[in-house]
């Protein structure tokens, strides 16, 4: 299947007054049409950044993308000057945020809202704009569409709310999604159907997809492939089975420790010893030595990666066998 | 044997709180006013410039001695009252109305760019609008209108030029909250460009405060342009404005109080029931309060 989307040694530093954070440091994944990949990892792992670095969209003047490509069907993103990047927004690249509180304009009508992006990208106006937004929001199964484009955001519910954005997200139709936990504020029933929605939008338009979460029971469920951030670089990167069953990096598994099982009584969840790094201070070796509980000498100096399954990638010194 | 008693269902449960009503009295003078000021030409009984040195300090139709002919009685130079209140409505409204649009404009311009932008932009704008701001307003327009001269154009502009920051200050400050919402991120990425974010997100988000802002400064800007023509720098005599009225009148509040009191009361009227309005429709606009 063609590859969509190839991002190559991404690199995004924010410059603070205590030093040069690396947000995204050396990331680099691709994927395929109608593929998903999980990106998980803690607060601060470099998730959202290497999300918003593909846009380009990172909060200027702090952050700055510094190096590497992002390839969008062969196309290099970074290279493309901030008009045709617009151009590329919102029709190939869609991006789905957490909070639908305050996702959609709260002085607009759902249908005005969503006749914008439609009159910008496929010249549609009046009428015709309004009937694909209907058709869009029946897409999502909003029931009387129609109606609900004269609603007001405040009039809809959270998990309405999601659905408009998605509704508006497959309007390009996009070649690539991104979704950063755009579930996190539902509720558990809402959710799972929202993730239904997402696949069966997904399976129709075929776009390749990103998908930022915190909760690795939704990865299970969503995704064909996870890669695990730590510290602004992907430690691990797998098929979704291996990732689950044999985990390689000592990160991953306290990650995957920490979930609490169902039928697993008598044993404790193991929280992750330490606090995640300071970015700032970062030193050039494995940055959850620290936090290790195989952490050898060899971990002063930085892991490069192993290749230990076929697609299944890490960087730990365990798995280095000279 | 016993009977089940069937709760009464109405189809729509009666509101909790009744509409909140209109602000008849404002309105009605604001209305009152403009009509007025429209039809001055036909709702003045005299000419606001006809003198007549035999008809000096008529009083009012109620005082003794007072006549329909003038019923607010004559000034100085035996000028119906009347008719130069009616006149004078013309220029502090046309005054407020274009001084506080003009000013409007400019400070919700500078505070969309100012929030947007952010970093250097920001802090340029700023510096400029706070420096406004420091600056007594009388003093600012009375240097302005003075080495300009005095002309009406030139008072809406000496206005404008003191009033633009505090809009500027006010919307900056609701930008920068609106900045941290997804929607402007979602607008980013959905391919907005900045003039597309700015007019189609930001600014009609600060519509209502802009709104309530405007209404509450247009009593504002009728007392400056007032204390500007009280103080000679404002609109130009023999144009009748209230203002000058009532300096002209201010050496004789003793012996006949109508010349300098009834422009003031005109003046206190209008200024009221803008303020009202703007206190009604700031209530009225906050979403927080609009569905009770």
């Amino acid at each position: 299947m063609p590859v969509v989307i190839d991002v190559r040694e991404l690199r995004t530093h924010i410059v603070t007054r205590w030093g040069t954070i690396k947000a995204v440091d050396g990331v680099s994944f691709a994927l395929a049409e109608g593929e998903t990949l999980g990106l998980v990892g803690e607060s601060g792992s470099g998730k959202s950044m290497t999300c918003l670095s593909i846009v380009r969209l990172v909060p200027r003047p702090a952050a700055r993308i510094v190096g590497g490509e992002v390839r969008l069907d062969g196309e290099d993103l970074l290279a493309k000057s901030d008009a045709e990047m617009q151009q590329i927004r919102g029709r190939k690249v869609a991006m789905i945020l957490q909070d639908p509180m305050s996702s959609l304009n709260p002085v607009f009508s759902v249908g005005m809202q969503m006749r914008e992006p439609l009159a910008m990208y496929h010249g549609l106006r009046g009428s015709a704009g309004t009937a694909r937004a209907a058709e869009l929001l029946a897409a999502v199964r909003i029931p009387s569409p129609a109606a609900r484009l004269r609603a007001f955001p405040h009039q809809l519910s959270g998990g309405m709310r999601q659905r408009v954005v998605g509704a508006m997200a497959i309007a390009g139709p996009p070649r690539l999604l991104i979704a950063d936990e755009p579930t996190t504020s539902l509720d558990l029933t809402i959710q799972a159907q929202y993730l239904g929605l997402l696949k069966e939008l997904q399976e129709r338009h075929r776009f390749a997809m990103i998908f930022v979460t915190h909760n690795l029971g939704i990865v299970a469920r969503m995704c064909d492939r996870v890669a695990v951030m730590y510290a602004g670089r992907i430690v691990e990167m797998g098929p979704v089975r291996r990732i689950f069953t044999a985990p390689a990096h000592p990160y991953t598994r306290a990650l995957l420790d920490s979930i609490p099982r169902f039928g697993a009584r008598r044993e404790r969840l193991t929280a992750i010893a330490g606090q995640p790094p300071d970015l700032a201070t970062l030193g050039p070796g494995c940055a959850f030595a620290p936090r290790c509980p195989a952490a050898i000498e060899r971990c002063a100096q930085a892991p490069g990666e192993t290749e230990i399954a076929s697609g299944h990638t890490t960087r730990c010194w365990l798995h280095v066998h000279a | 044997m016993s009977v089940i008693v069937v709760p009464e269902i109405s189809a729509r449960p009666e509101p909790t709180t009744r509409r909140r009503r209109l602000p008849v009295f404002s309105l009605g003078i604001i209305a009152a006013f403009v009509l007025v000021a429209l039809l001055a030409p036909w709702v003045s009984p005299a000419d606001p410039y006809e003198q007549s040195l035999r008809l000096r300090f008529r009083p009012p139709v109620w005082e003794e001695r007072g006549s329909w002919a003038h019923p607010l009685g004559t000034d100085r130079l035996g000028r119906d009252l009347l008719s130069r209140i009616v006149w004078g409505s013309r220029v502090s409204l046309a005054v407020g109305a274009l001084a506080v649009l003009l000013a409007s404009t400019v400070g919700a311009a500078v505070g969309l760019m100012a929030g947007y932008y952010g970093g250097r932009v920001d802090a340029t704008l700023m510096r400029v609008t706070d420096a406004t701001l420091s600056f007594p307003v009388i003093l600012l327009a009375l240097i302005l209108a003075v080495t300009v001269g005095p002309s009406f154009t030139n008072v809406v502009i000496a206005i404008a030029v003191i009033l633009w920051a505090r809009y500027a200050r006010v919307i900056r400050g609701q930008v920068l909250t609106l900045m941290t919402l997804d929607f402007i991120a979602q607008a980013r990425i959905a391919g907005a460009g900045a003039w597309r974010i700015i007019t189609r997100h930001l600014l009609p988000n600060t519509l209502n405060t802009l709104v309530v802002l405007i209404t509450l400064q247009v009593g504002y800007v009728i007392i400056v342009e007032a204390s500007l023509s009280f103080l000679g720098a404002g609109i130009p005599p023999p144009t009748p404005a209230w203002g000058s009225m009532i300096a002209e009148g201010r050496d004789f509040v003793t012996s006949a109080w109508w010349v300098s009191f009834l422009p003031g009361l005109a003046i206190l009227l209008v200024v009221l029931a803008f303020n009202l309005l703007g206190d009604w429709l700031r209530d009225t606009l906050d979403p927080k309060l609009r569905q009770l």
